[in-house]
Formats: C-alpha cells, structure tokens, sequence
C-alpha cells in the first residue's frame, strides 16, 4: 500500500515538474494543480495510511491522526484560491500582451499583431 | 547611569537643536552647545574615581541571548576621547556659528553635527563591542551625510560615496572580526575580551580576526592603502572636516588600536602589519602633502600622515610607544584642529583655498596668522609646543626598535624622512599663506579678520598646545597617564614629560628634520618639478572606475541569473531543490522504515494505478488543452477517493466539491485561451525537463515511502481527547479548523478573500474577446440550452439544502463550512452556466464583495466575542438545545465562527469564477437580448 502510495506522489510530482517547465500559461497552472495534489497527498500521509479510522469520535475504535486533515483541508481550499489567482494572472497576461507565453513577451516580429486583440486596460 | 545620559544627551540635542533654528545662528549654536555642557559636567564626577586607576561601568541589558548589551564604561582612554569629543565639538559648534552663511540649512547641520558626537561618545564609552559597532557604523553614516552636506555639488557627493563605500566596507570586516573575536572568548563585554588577551593571541583564528579587525580600524583611520578617501572628504565644511576628519573620527581606528592593545597586540602578526602600514602611510602621507596647492590638501594629507604615526607607534609594541601613541592623539587633535579652523578662515576671507594665489595675509589678518604659525610650527614639531614633545617621544622609540640587521636603520630613517616633510609642509603653509609676496587674483579683496569670536575656538587650542608644550605635566600629565594606564591594562611604564631630555639621538634626528625641511623648502621648485614628472593618480578616477567595475560585473550576474525568463527561474527553483535533495537521499537509498510494507488490495490499487496513468497523462497530452484537462479533472477525483479510503471524509468532500469548481475555472479559462499549445521547446530540452521531472518525483517517492514506513508519534491525542468535552463535536477535524486552530483558519479565509480580491482588481477593466470558433468548429449556437436551464433551477434550493445540513452537522459529522460553502458555491455556479451571466446576476441581489467581507466579519466577531466573557481571543463555547421536533440539538458557538467560513468560501470563489466569466462582452451582450 506505502508503494503505490510513493508512485503515487512521484507521478504527480514528475508530471507536476515537467508541466510548470513549459513555456505556456495553461500547461504551468495545470502543473501547479498537480503539483498541489502531490504536496497535499503528502502532508496527508503525515499522518499514515489508515483505513476505517476516520476521526470521528464514537465511529470507530482507534482514530487516525485528525491534524494533518485538518492542514490539509485548509491547503486544498487555498490551493484552489492560488490557481484561481494563477489562472487569471495568465488571462491578464494575455489580454495585455496577447501571447500566452509565461513570459509574457509579444508575439514574434513579422506575425501580424493584432491591436490588443482583447486586451483594453486602463 | 550618567554614562548612557553622556552618550545619548547630544542624540537628543540632534532632535531638539532644529527647534531653535527659527531663532537664526546663533540661538541654535547655543542650543547644540547644552548637551556637551551637561555631559562634560556628568564625566566630571567621575574623574577621582580615574585618577585612582578605576573605571566606571554602567550595564543595562538589552539582548543578553545574543551578548548584546547597553554597557557603558569610563576609564582613562574613553575619557580622554570623550573630553576632545566634547571640547573640541563645543568650540566647532561656536566656530561653525560664523562659518555658515545664514541661508544654509543649519537646522540639518547642527543636528547631524549632535548626531555624530553622540555617535563618537558611543564608541569610545561602549563597553559592549557589538554596541560599540553600531555606533561605529553609525559615525560613517553620519560622516557621509557631512560630507555631502552641500549637496548640489558633485565633488562633495563623489567624496561622500567614497568615505562611505571605504569606511563601510571597513566597518564589515570588523563587524566580521569582532564576532569571531566574540565567539573566541564567549563574551562581547570588553572586561571579559580585554582579560582574554593570552587566549585570544594563541587561538588558531587569531591571524584572521586581527586582519579583519585591523582592516576596519585602517579604513576609518585612512591608513595605506585606503587613505585616498581621507583628503576627498575634504569636500565638508570645514568645521566638519577639522571635527570629524582630523580630531575624532578619523581617530575612531586609533582608538580601536588602543582599546584593544591588551587583547590583540604583543605578536608579530601585529608588529608586521600595524607597524608597517603605519609607515607607509606616514611617509606616504607627508609626501603628498607637500605638493598639494589646496589649503585643505594639504593639512588632509598632513592628517594622514600623522595617522600613520600614531598607528606605527602602537605597532611597535612596545609600551613606551603606546604611551607615546596616546599622548600624539591628543597633539594631533589640538594643533590639527586649529589649522583647520585657521585654513576655513582664510577660505572664509579671500574665497579660495589655493596657496598659489592666498600669499602675504599676514599684512591683513596677523591675528589669525600668528595662531595659525604657532599650530602650524606644532605640527613641525617646533620646541615648547606640544608637537614636539611626542615627536621626540617617537624619534625615540624608533630608535629603541630591535629590528634584526639593517632593518633597524629603517624606523629612524623612515621617521627622520618623515620629520623633514611635516617640516617642509609646515614650512609651506607659513611661508606660503602668510608671506611670500602678495595675493594673487583672489575672489574676495581685501581680505581682513574674520569676527571675533571666530577666532575664539582656534585660540582655545593653540593655547592648549602652548600649554601642553610648555607645561606638559602639569597640562596633561594626569589624563594622559590614566589614558595610558587604560590603553596597556594598568602597566604604565617609566616617563618623563619633560621639555628636554638633553642633547641626544632624538634632538639630533629633530634638528635633522628641521633643516633638511627647511632646505627642502627653499629648494621646492626642484621637487614641484621632480614631483611633476609622475603622472598624478586620480583616486577618485581609480576609484569610480572600481566601483562601476564591481556594478557592471553584479549586473551581469543579476541578468544571468534573472534574465526576465519565468522558465528560467522555475528551473532554477526545481534544480536548486533537486541539488539540495540529491546528497542525503543518495546515501540513504530505498529506505523501509520499521513499522513495514502493508498489502493492497487490489480497487486501492486500481486506484493508484489510474491516478498515475492520468497524471502522466496530463503531462504527456499538455498539447491538447482540453483533454489534458479531463485527465487532470480525473486525477482530482481519485485524489477525493483516496481521501475516502484512508479514512478522511471531510477531506474527500472538500476535494471533491473544490474539483469541480477548479475544473469549472480552468475550462472558463480555456474558453479565452488558445486550445492548443505549440510545440515550443527543442526535443534536447524536452528530454532534460524528464530527467529533471524524474529526479524530482524519484526523490519524493523515495521520501515519502521512508516517511510513510517509520512509526510515528502525533500530538493529536490531545485533540482526540479534548474534541468531545473541550470543543462540543466529535468531528474532530472540524473541531481542530474551529476551535482549536480557529486562529489559524481565520487568516486562511482571509487569504482566500484577499486572492478573490486581487482577481476581481486584475480583470476589472480588462475585456476579453474568446477566439471566434473552437478551432474549426463553430461554437454552438444554443448556449444556454433548455434542458440544463430546467434541471439547474430545481436543482438550487435542493443543493442550498443539502449545503445546510452539511453545515449544520459539520461539527459532529463529516461536514462543516468549507465544505458547505463549496457545495452552495457549485450550486450556484450551476446556474451561471445554466441560465447565463446577466440572467443569473439579476437574480442575485448582493455584491460577493459584501459576502467575503460578511464572512470574515462573523468570523473574527465569533473570536472578539469571547473577550466580551473575558476570555481569550476565539475561547468557545457550546450548549445543548432541545429543539421540537429535530431533538436535542447543540449549538457551539464555533457553530458561528464556521458560518463566517461558509459565507467567506462562497464569496471567494464565486467572486473568482464570475470575474472571469464576465470578461467576455460578447457573450455578456449575447445574453442580454436573450433574456429580454
């Protein structure tokens, strides 16, 4: 169970990694939202693997570790404020530069640039 | 407790003084002059107890953990500073009372002239030397703000950046040398640091921290080769540069010298390197100074070269020439002083300070000439002025030094050649000023004495150095031995302050001086024109040339490593982790903890398997937008299902209900964005983004498979235990997000409501116009179509209902705020995509601003309530209600701390998907004609 628990978080961190390597808005953010399941997956397992414990007084006979939970529900709610927050910045960053790179930079010279093509900012 | 008023009296003076500079010149003088008065009349007090050899120590703790103390101490050396500190400031404060015109900001230079005589004090009474350096920097803060106190020229604010970057510079290594020095005796109090002297000369980092603190000490007292600061700084005003940069601050190094002779000197390491940079500088100093035109050139150079002296004197070691040193810096002060006020006189009275034009004043001003000549042969080191009595003191020892072989010719013949240039320069400034024909072309003509009580402060210390001369036992005789009793820890040696000695090896090497002198005078056209053939260093070339250098090359390194590139820096992150990461998981290898491996069954393995397959799958597929996003959307599920698994409902419902509101944004996102991604990057970068990506999750799963396999101790018991009778619930996660965190989870809403705001400020006024079609295909026409828009509307009040029981039960159950709020906030979700923007906003009457806002007010109202019970910030309560029909019912008061997290979640989110939503004026616009 510890193993593929292990490949589990592996697999979100390579696939996480890999993604926020790219060069553009939407493959980072999707990156980061892996990369928040792995970390969220981890702080959890702090707590060990424990099945039919929930840590709900009178439910059960031995109870698994509530603290990490507790952490982790938080981390979940903020990690979805953070992607949000990220998932505009990248919107923002196209309507003023109409070019998704994470960089930012304008389109390559000899492409038509289109006046802003959404993008009006004040 | 009079030595912290002594201290800290001329920083409030610094505060105060500008008050009175409505009042004009002379009312502020008055004003800056309270706080020596009072100072010099609390050291007074004091002096009985010196004169009997002990000192005075007045400790207030400040940072005991870290050795840093307010600890103050007088014995004979901070006392003889403090006396030339605030002597001396006094009369620079009434000289600079005339100096200044009444147009320039006096207020400013009083209050930074205070600030650096508290500063001095600071140094020279500290008994802490980590205090000791804050005071320290603190004078070469000052001293830079002097120098540039007229700032609209660029010589002064160049000069002031040099004194600074120099001084600075030499404040950090000795910043850097007295921890080591601290570490190396354990304490920082200079009694412990002083009586350490055996301990600290045969520990093995003594050679390090003696050069890093001898570097500070050589940069403020501009010792070779870091002089070249010293005649810049001349750009001040001239009180500041005869109080800072010949009496006390340049002086500050020397002090250190001798504050620490005891602790760091008696080794060869010292002997060679204090000895030695005093004798270049001294020869070096004396040399320029006679070529210099400038008035004040000349007499910085001077002071230079009288800085070497004093330094090779404590470098010699022996105990004589510290005594010798002590009684210089007193010399040195008086006469130096006075040469400066004099030199800001005559620049006062004829508007230029090039000796080439000022000739014959002694027909104009022979009062102001006649001090002037006296400092000035005092400097040479003329008989019956006290220049000569430590001159003497040093021909002396220079002669005592055992060098091996012809080295010991070296010290006399460095110090007789030395001797001839403070003669010939003396020389220069007597004959040249005062004699030598008449004027030539000055700005100001004729020029007459400067008023009257100008000239009071320069005739105070060319008294002092007659008397001195004169009289030296009776004049200084008592302060000097308790000075020098101080500087050598109590072993003051035989002396003789007397006016001769007899005629012996010294008086030849003086009488020496003063005719080579006043031969190399006569004949100074030959060494003008000898001098005239070398090609002049520009320091200040060389130096601006260093310092852009040194920035050229840091901006270099800055763009490499920031070169404006995210991808850069997101590499740069990943591998730093990587490389910190690889050493210790290396060595350790697969790790199986002790409490072992459990079988899986096979649906958890189904599970993991599909979660790995679809999160690879996201990576690999990133191209296609839209399908790698259903993979991530699966990816999300199984991470809920295997919160369900391994006994964590809450969290499962709360991943769960965030999934589908994350999925929710990214496709709204994806809606603007273009749906494929263009192969960017070379397949070489490709492949080494996997082996980094690799690495990376390698190492977490060899992390997290060692984590998971060790037994463990939590502090949750106490949790466990408390949830039922402490905190009213049996969920105890709930109970811990509530109760016993409540703190913690208020600052978490906060955050979310902060990035709902920050999102809904970066997408006010930015309109968004989606691509035309979904690549190729048109966009369906019915967008809000008829069958989602009938089941969406029922569906409202059931999920509101369902949100509430989640809510209600949270405490006790698997439930609670977050996750209710998720479900109204899906719910309502729902409907935007059912029924459309417009339609749906004008069915919601309030302002998810308002909700956040509502939100955190009920949760921090919940907390500040309980002080209402005097209790503690977030103390909860509960009771239990009978309620008809549902029964017995608790109510805890967290109930409503978690009900400001219900309204704050749903504020948040919503506030975050219909920013987003409304970007698009087409499908707002749309909408619109439709719905009416």
């Amino acid at each position: 169970m510890e193993i593929a628990f292990a490949f589990v978080i592996g697999a979100l961190t390579t696939s996480g990694v890999y993604l926020l390597l790219r060069a553009r808005t939407f493959p980072v953010v999707m990156g980061l939202t892996l990369l928040s399941y792995g970390v969220n997956l981890f702080l959890f397992s702090t707590g060990r693997l424990a099945t039919g414990q929930q840590p709900i007084i009178g439910s059960t006979e031995t109870y698994t570790d509530p603290l990490p939970q507790a952490l982790v529900l938080t981390a979940i709610v903020i990690g979805f404020a953070m992607t949000a927050f990220v998932v505009v910045l990248s919107l923002r960053s196209l309507a003023d530069h109409d070019d998704d790179h994470v960089d930012g930079r304008q389109a390559p010279p000899g492409e038509p640039v289109s006046e802003n093509r959404g993008g009006q900012n004040q | 407790m009079s030595l912290p008023l002594v201290v800290f009296l001329p920083f409030i003076g610094a505060i105060l003084a500008p008050l009175f500079a409505q009042g004009g010149r002379t009312a502020i003088a008055i004003a800056s002059s309270v706080p020596s008065v009072i100072a010099l009349a609390a050291l007074y007090p004091h002096w009985s107890t010196l004169a009997g050899g002990g000192i005075v120590l007045n400790t207030f703790e400040w940072m005991p953990a870290m050795g840093l103390s307010f600890s103050f101490r007088l014995d004979g050396l901070s006392l003889l500073f403090a006396l030339l500190i605030l002597i001396i400031g006094l009369l620079i404060i009434l000289y600079a009372r005339y100096y200044l015109k009444p147009h320039e900001n006096i207020a400013k230079f009083y209050s930074m002239l205070l600030c650096f005589q508290g500063a001095m004090l600071g140094i020279v009474m500290s008994s802490n030397l980590l205090l000791m350096l804050i005071f320290w920097e603190l004078t070469s803060l000052v001293s830079f703000l002097l120098i540039s106190f007229w700032n609209h020229k660029q010589d002064a604010r160049r000069g002031a950046r040099m004194a600074l970057a120099v001084t600075g510079g030499g404040g950090f290594a000795l910043l850097a040398g007295v921890l080591m020095l601290g570490n190396i005796v354990g304490s920082f109090e200079l009694d412990d640091v002083l009586a350490a002297g055996a301990l600290i000369k045969s520990h093995e980092l003594y050679p390090i921290t003696l050069t890093l603190i001898l570097l500070g000490a050589f940069t403020k007292s501009a010792q070779f080769p870091f002089h070249f600061w010293l005649p810049h700084a001349m750009q001040a005003p001239t009180p500041v540069s005869a109080y800072l940069h010949s009496a006390t601050m340049v002086k500050a190094g020397v002090f250190l010298l001798a504050r620490l002779y005891p602790a760091l000197a008696g080794t060869e390491q010292w002997f060679y390197m204090v000895s030695f940079t005093g004798m270049a500088t001294l020869l070096i100093g004396a040399y320029v100074a006679m070529f210099k035109h400038d008035l004040k050139g000349l007499l910085a150079h001077s002071t230079v070269s009288h800085l070497g002296l004093i330094t090779l004197l404590f470098g010699m070691g022996t105990k004589l020439a510290a005594v010798a040193a002590v009684f210089h810096i007193i010399n040195h002060a008086t006469f130096k002083a006075s040469l400066f006020m004099a030199a800001g006189i005559i620049d006062h009275e004829t508007g230029t300070r090039d000796m080439r034009r000022i000739n014959g004043l002694w027909r104009f001003m022979p009062h102001t000439a006649t001090l002037a000549m006296v400092a000035a042969s005092s400097m040479a080191g003329v008989p019956l002025l006290n220049g000569f009595l430590s001159k003497e003191m040093f021909f002396a020892e220079s002669l005592a030094l055992n060098l091996p072989g012809l080295w010991a010719w070296l010290p006399p013949i460095v110090a007789t050649l030395a001797g001839i240039f403070a003669v010939a320069y003396s020389a220069r400034f007597i004959h040249d000023v005062f004699f030598n024909g008449k004027p030539v072309d000055l700005p100001v003509y004729p020029p007459h004495e400067p008023p009257r009580y100008m000239k009071i402060p320069v005739e105070v210390l060319v008294f002092a150095c007659i008397m001195v001369g004169v009289f030296p036992a009776f004049s200084v005789g008592p302060l000097l031995y308790s000075a020098a009793s101080a500087t050598l820890g109590g072993n003051v040696p035989e002396y003789h302050l007397t006016i001769a000695h007899g005629f012996n090896l010294p008086l030849m090497m003086s009488i020496a001086a003063f005719v080579g002198g006043l031969v190399m005078y006569s004949q100074r056209q030959r060494f003008f024109d000898f001098h005239a053939r070398f090609r002049e260093i520009d320091e200040k070339a060389v130096f601006e040339s260093a310092v852009s250098w040194t920035v050229d090359k840091a901006n270099r390194l800055t763009a490499m490593i920031e070169n404006g590139s995210l991808q850069r820096y997101a590499l740069l992150l990943v591998l730093s982790v990587v490389a910190v990461a690889v050493m210790p998981l290396a060595d350790q290898g697969i790790h199986i903890g002790s409490s072992g491996i459990r079988p899986i069954d096979w649906p958890t393995l189904a599970g993991a398997a599909i979660l790995i397959v679809c999160a690879l799958g996201t990576a690999a597929m990133h191209r296609e937008r839209f399908y790698a996003l259903v993979l991530l959307s699966v990816v999300g599920l199984m991470v809920a299902m295997g919160f369900a698994r391994f006994s964590a409902p809450d969290l499962a419902m709360t991943q769960l209900s965030v999934e589908v509101v994350t999925i929710v944004l990214l496709m709204l996102a994806l809606y603007y964005m273009p749906a494929w991604a263009p192969v960017e990057s070379c397949r070489s970068r490709r492949f080494r983004d996997i082996v980094i990506s690799l690495a990376a999750g390698a190492g977490m799963t060899l992390v997290t498979l060692a984590m998971l396999t060790e037994p463990f101790t939590s502090i949750s018991e106490f949790f466990l235990e408390n949830s039922k009778t402490g905190g009213g619930g049996t969920n105890v996660v709930n109970v811990i997000l509530v109760d016993f965190r409540g703190f913690d989870t208020l600052g978490e809403i906060a955050v979310l409501g902060i990035a709902a705001l920050g999102i809904y400020a970066m997408l006010r006024d930015t309109v968004m116009t989606p691509p035309p079609s979904d690549h190729g295909r048109a966009w369906t026409r019915d967008a809000y179509p008829l069958m989602l828009q009938q089941i969406a509307r029922p569906m409202l009040p059931l999920a509101l209902m369902v949100s509430a029981y989640i809510f209600l039960r949270g405490h006790n159950l698997p439930g609670g705020g977050f996750i209710a709020g998720l479900i109204t906030a899906v719910a309502l979700v729902l409907q935007y995509i059912a029924s459309g923007m417009v339609r749906t906003q004008e069915r919601i009457t309030f302002r998810y601003h308002n909700v956040i806002g509502l939100g955190l007010l009920f949760a921090a109202g919940t907390g500040a309530a309980s002080f209402a019970f005097g209790y503690p910030f977030l103390t909860s309560t509960f009771e239990y209600l009978k309620w008809p029909v549902v029964g017995k019912f608790e109510v805890a008061s967290a109930l409503f701390f978690d009900l400001g997290v219900y309204l704050a979640v749903i504020g948040a989110t919503l506030l975050a998907l219909v920013s987003i939503g409304r970007l698009s004026p087409h499908s707002a616009i749309k909408s619109h004609k439709e719905s009416h």
